[in-house]
């Protein structure tokens, strides 16, 4: 599966489809990131079940402490 | 008067902005990277009245991306806030400026924001806990903040607006372990003006009273990626913060002596529960006795046992470096000075 995350056309394994799969993929912790697929926001109580598609256009942000 | 000119010729801002900036006052807390560049930032632009918060002083390590301070900052281990106002008050004299030795801890924040009622608070801490407190105090005493971050090449912003946006915590679940990538990732000055830059804007825009971004902006300065999520959805009806039954967690001040280990410095935070400027005075006359060589200034005195070096603050906060283990402080801590 093709999406373009975070601007970047990237290939994902094909074992990758629902946002919690997709932020483990990325070593992302789920709980200090938000995930907007086609420019809608996901819950974060729905990443489990949140299903990507091929061709999404996904933007994940993390939260980081420094500074 | 030709000194703000090129800022009221942006229509935006214009003479009664100009105004409308020199009446306001914010609170930067941190005057690390984040804290420097805004603070100078915003003394340039006219602010009326700047308090800075900080805890520690200027190391060399600091002078890649810290830029208000100088190599005789470090040498004489300044604490940043008094450092910070000096050179703040060299660039416009027309600011107040008032620096505040101290860590940002629930008492100082609602105390200072309470008192003060700044217009602003401009976020340029180094970790979470102390960004929940802010967050907490900004919905209690109702005064907008923006959060700022960075690590490595990669940066974010938000403007929290209280009984607008949604808040901090509505935002993040829990707090982030960030201090796990700051001490592995490192820092590059560029991603540090980015953020600030975004920080700045929106003050000013507060200041001028314009509408603030209501996005999550977030950047790869390295990896030319930028990107702004709109969350407005995520604010939480029962959020403990923000929410009507809100109960202001971070503010449940626990009396006790705190240990915290300090992003990326080899060094433990020690925040005695109870010590005053008289104890560290006693303090400093128990080392000397025991034939510990101390150096000292009017803000705190250091001194080295083996590889680790101790710097003890007249607030009574004592900096052991040379260690990331909070086991190993606290025995080298009580053993010294406990």
């Amino acid at each position: 599966m093709r999406c373009v995350i975070n601007g970047e056309m990237i290939d994902l394994p094909a074992h990758i489809r629902t946002v919690a799969q997709l932020l483990q993929h990325f070593r992302i912790h789920e709980k200090i990131a938000i995930v907007e697929i086609n420019a809608n926001i996901i819950m974060k109580e729905k990443y489990e079940h949140a299903a990507i598609a091929d061709g999404d256009r996904i933007e994940i942000v993390h939260f980081v402490g420094g500074g | 008067m030709d000194r703000y000119s090129r800022q009221q010729l942006f229509a935006p801002i214009g003479e009664r902005g100009q105004q409308h900036i020199r009446e306001k006052h914010v609170l930067v807390i941190g005057a690390g990277a984040l804290g420097a560049a805004n603070a100078e930032s915003l003394v340039r632009a006219g602010i009326g009245k700047i308090t800075i918060i900080d805890r520690d002083y200027v190391e060399w390590s600091n002078l890649q991306r810290q830029q208000l301070y100088t190599e005789e900052d470090a040498t004489n281990r300044l604490p940043k806030a008094i450092a910070a106002a000096m050179h703040l008050r060299a660039i416009n004299r027309d600011v107040v400026v008032e620096p505040i030795v101290a860590d940002a801890d629930a008492r100082l924040l609602e105390h200072v924001v309470a008192r003060e009622r700044p217009h602003v608070i401009i976020d340029s801490t180094d970790n979470f806990d102390v960004r929940m407190i802010i967050n907490d105090v900004s919905q209690k005493y109702d005064v907008p903040w923006i959060y700022g971050a960075c690590v490595g090449s990669y940066g974010l912003s938000y403007v929290i607006v209280p009984n607008e946006t949604p808040c901090l915590r509505c935002l993040l679940e829990e707090v982030p372990l960030g201090n796990a990538t700051c001490d592995t990732a490192g820092i590059i000055s560029p991603v540090v003006h980015m953020v600030v830059a975004h920080q700045t804007a929106e003050a000013l825009k507060i200041c001028v009273h314009a509408q603030v971004n209501r996005k999550l902006v977030s950047f790869d300065i390295w990896h030319g990626q930028y990107r702004m999520i709109d969350v407005h959805k995520l604010k939480k009806d029962d959020c403990p913060s923000c929410s009507e039954r809100r109960t202001y967690p971070a503010l449940q001040y626990e009396n006790e002596t705190k240990f915290a280990v300090l992003c990326g410095r080899e060094t433990v935070q020690i925040r005695p529960a109870h010590r005053g400027e008289q104890e560290w005075t006693t303090l400093l006359s128990f080392l000397t006795k025991r034939g510990i060589q101390v150096e000292q200034n009017d803000y705190l005195f250091s001194f080295t046992i083996h590889r680790h070096r101790f710097v003890v603050f007249s607030d009574g906060r004592v900096l052991i470096h040379g260690t990331n283990d909070v086991q190993e402080a606290k025995r080298l801590y009580y053993q010294y000075l406990g």
